[in-house]
């Protein structure tokens, strides 16, 4: 499939990113350059200096809300793309409303209970939506323990083992993998469609 | 009984357990967890109740922090 086709593809597809930390806010850019139509994001937070080890935003971000932040950073690669940002805590009350009209939705949270939150709330809401979702990636190094696992229309991605912790923090690089298999996993998804 | 557990074959006692037994039996500690049985999620209040029998399909994801 060449890139023309790829990006005209892409172009009609939608997909929801709930949470706009280190997964989400790389995961949506890597979308953003292949030609994703419509994103919809929500998140509560504002950008803090300790997130610029791994999230996608600027130092002179620091203080602005997340949602209007990563917008602002999505449009400059590509100013036709569509943001619809919500700047909000996520619960499992307002799940279905906020991410109904997509086509896959990616799970980009920092908290495991709040993981189950939303796989809990998204697989019985749209019990066949392809739901993309990250799962261990704190540290450094060891690439290859990182992967692809599907569980029904469940996609995990990740080492599934290495937990945020004070001596193993999470970073860009490994982040930043896990960030981009969810994006390509998603890809991969829509491209089939 | 022989199931399948996380896509490998597993056997264990008995004719039925519940997914409590299953995590106490199989050492699984971790505290967040999404849990299927033939693809039909099992929510934490479910787990004393939820039996997994001979030839059943069952997932238990651990879910890390971190993102």
């Amino acid at each position: 499939m060449n890139w023309l086709t790829i990006k005209e593809k892409l172009g009609k597809k939608s997909a929801g990113i709930a949470g706009a930390g280190g997964l989400g806010s790389n995961c949506a850019a890597a979308l953003v350059r292949v030609g994703i139509g419509r994103l919809v994001i929500c998140d509560f937070d504002i950008v803090e200096e300790s997130n610029l080890n791994r999230q996608f935003y600027f130092h002179d971000q620091i203080g602005l809300a997340k949602t209007e932040a990563l917008k602002t950073n999505l449009l400059r690669i590509n100013p036709k793309v569509i943001i619809e940002s919500h700047r909000i805590r996520l619960t499992s009350d307002n799940i279905p409303e906020l991410f109904h009209e997509v086509d896959v939705l990616f799970e980009a949270f920092d908290h495991a209970d709040q993981k189950v939150m939303i796989i809990e709330s998204a697989l019985t809401v749209w019990p066949e939506r392809p739901l993309i979702i990250g799962s261990g990636m704190a540290g450094f190094g060891d690439s290859n323990s990182i992967h692809l696992r599907t569980v029904g229309n469940l996609y995990i991605c990740g080492d599934e083992i290495s937990e945020v912790a004070q001596e193993l923090p999470p970073l860009a690089a490994r982040v930043g993998i896990v960030a981009n298999m969810m994006a390509n996993t998603g890809i991969e998804i829509l491209l089939k469609k | 009984m022989d199931i399948q557990l996380n896509n490998n074959p597993d056997q264990l006692p008995g004719d039925s357990l519940s997914i409590r037994e299953i995590l106490t039996i199989k050492n699984f500690t971790f505290p967040n967890l999404v849990v299927k049985i033939n693809g039909q999620l099992v929510r934490k209040p479910q787990y004393d109740s939820a039996l997994v029998r001979h030839g059943d399909v069952v997932e238990i994801i651990h879910l890390i922090s971190g993102g």
